[in-house]
């Protein structure tokens, strides 16, 4: 495996948030300042650890949402339960710290210039976050690999980076479908209910064009899609599959 | 609950094993299956994390945080080879 | 080097003033009742279910669903404390005693193995789980204990770490021996008790 954002021991260094953008009412996009950041690859995602005064630690993953050669971001949910992302997505201000480690991963990785056969990806709620660190990295190289985003949504302002999404059209080689599945805005036409074989057969390439496929999103939604995409004819390598806790983050809220 | 994917534990792996491990390749120790550790059925909520075969269920690789110190058991696998 | 405070985190649960007393050491209490698990939730159902009392290979006893249903059963209200740190306070269960179940068996032995659905295992001195300290629960809060929190039943034993309180407990291997059960085989403690902080094997 080349290049080191996979090799090596992986450290704990501290982060410092830069800025912070509401995607959307419950989602926060947190752009970190990291000094010894080894650069990371389309897909990857990092540890954070936070220390209250009284000692008391908690880590969670989080995909990293911005592309290789951008600075690092994240991108977070607010769970009504949870113990960190109401901190991240509330009370964390510019300037403030916490510890993070990676870039993590070597699968769920897409690389432009191993993978160039089309590109299906697959979020479901939260787990566009990787999928558009993809997107990002392959406009960002000039990548002409036709890529197709099918993102189910419960409701339109529930889109996280909705204007960036729908800046992309089919004449630079993306598409990008919306499914949404508790409501839609009036006089929507586009594509409602959950993803499934159906509408998948509709969307996903041809398996005879050799796709690669990444799914990611809560269990039950990866399940589902995967199952549903070698269904299609997809051999089995060639869908990635990642898997957020069934409360929006890879290792739980 | 459902369970996770090993890229939920990508780092736990890195820090075990000092490299990149979700797209290691994973043989079971029960039945035939082989694939990225990345494709293995992973709970994280327990005393510890265990990593289990995604086609028999059997352990493959149970983590445990005892006194600060990672110990991990391999006996599930038949292999394992990073890439 | 300590690492950087994040300014204003801090845990989600408090311990209530004034339940201190009632708080192992390490713990915090939690309002939650979290799903820890180390595999698939199993789901049996009762018509196929099933507890025993094995011995040297044997089956001593067993109950069915409805067998179990119709024993002596109680109100039980008890603190739980789970080796990953949290407590619950004032849990309710509805629970057969395994006072019960093993007054029906003849046996010496010094210890069990608890066994479940799923292949869990625990490992419990005998004492430990007779003299009321123990029970297998089917009822939580008044309603039918839920798959993910172990139902259709579980062991309760409420004064060790809640690792030993196995869900989807089928039965309880008699021993003569202590023999490390799941957890126990990777590192935790033997037996568990949560005022003595016996986490980890050694402790």
């Amino acid at each position: 495996m080349e290049g080191t954002a996979v090799r090596g021991r992986l450290t704990w260094q501290v982060a410092t948030v830069s800025e912070l953008t509401d995607e959307t009412a419950t989602v926060r996009t947190i752009d970190l300042q990291v000094p010894d950041w080894a650069g990371h690859r389309a897909g990857q995602h990092l540890d954070i650890r936070l220390t209250g005064d009284d000692g008391y630690r908690a880590e969670r993953s989080y995909s990293i949402a911005s592309a290789p050669g951008e600075p690092v971001a994240i991108t977070v949910e607010r769970l009504e339960d949870g113990e960190v992302s109401p901190y991240l997505t509330e009370d964390l201000r510019q300037g403030d710290q916490f510890e993070l480690r990676g870039p993590i991963g070597g699968y769920f990785i897409w690389d432009p210039a191993r993978d160039t056969t089309p590109l299906l990806l697959v979020a479901g709620g939260s787990g566009v976050v990787p999928l558009r660190s993809i997107l990002r990295y392959r406009e960002r190289t000039g990548s002409t690999t036709p890529a197709r985003l099918l993102y189910s949504a419960r409701t339109l302002p529930d889109v996280i980076y909705r204007d960036e999404l729908d800046r992309y059209n089919h004449d630079q080689g993306v598409d990008v479908i919306y499914t949404l599945t508790r409501q839609q805005p009036p006089g929507w036409t586009g594509r409602t209910g959950r993803v499934n074989a159906a509408m998948l057969t509709g969307i996903a390439w041809p398996a005879s064009q050799n796709p690669l496929a990444f799914v990611c999103g809560p269990t039950s939604f990866v399940e589902a899609v995967a199952g549903a995409l070698v269904g299609l004819g997809y051999p089995p390598g060639r869908v990635k599959t990642e898997r957020f806790g069934a409360t929006g983050a890879p290792g739980g809220p | 609950m459902d369970a996770l994917d090993g890229n939920a534990i990508g780092g736990l792996l890195q820090e075990v094993f000092g490299h990149e491990m979700t797209a290691a390749l994973a043989t079971c120790g029960s039945c035939d299956w082989v694939g990225p550790v990345a494709e293995t059925m992973v709970y994280v909520r327990a005393p510890g994390t265990v990593v289990r075969c995604r086609t028999c269920t059997r352990v493959l690789m149970v983590f445990a945080e005892v006194r600060g110190r990672k110990c991990v058991d391999l006996q599930g696998l038949a292999a394992l080879q990073a890439s | 080097m300590s690492p950087p405070l994040s300014r204003g985190f801090h845990r989600r649960h408090q311990t209530p003033a004034g339940e201190e007393g009632r708080v192992p050491p390490g713990q915090y209490v939690t309002q939650d009742f979290p799903v820890l698990s180390a595999g698939p939730t199993p789901h049996t159902p009762t018509e196929k279910w099933t507890f025993s009392i094995k011995q040297g290979g044997d089956t001593e006893k067993s109950w069915s669903w409805d067998e179990m249903r119709a024993l002596p059963h109680e109100d039980v209200t008890v603190d739980i404390h789970c080796v990953t740190r949290w407590s619950k306070l004032d849990t309710h269960w509805q629970a057969v005693s395994i006072d019960t179940l093993l007054a029906q068996v003849e046996h010496d032995a010094g210890y069990v193995l608890a066994f479940c659905d799923g292949g869990y295992t625990t490992n419990l001195p005998l004492p430990d789980v007779t003299g009321g300290q123990a029970w297998v629960a089917f009822g939580y809060e008044g309603e039918p204990l839920p798959p993910e929190h172990g139902g259709p039943a579980r062991l309760l034993v409420p004064h060790l770490y809640f690792w030993k309180s196995a869900k989807w407990v089928r039965g309880l291997e008699l021993l003569d021996h202590d023999e490390p059960g799941f957890w126990e085989t990777y590192g935790y403690n033997m037996y568990g008790d949560p005022w003595k902080e016996q986490r980890y094997e050694g402790d």
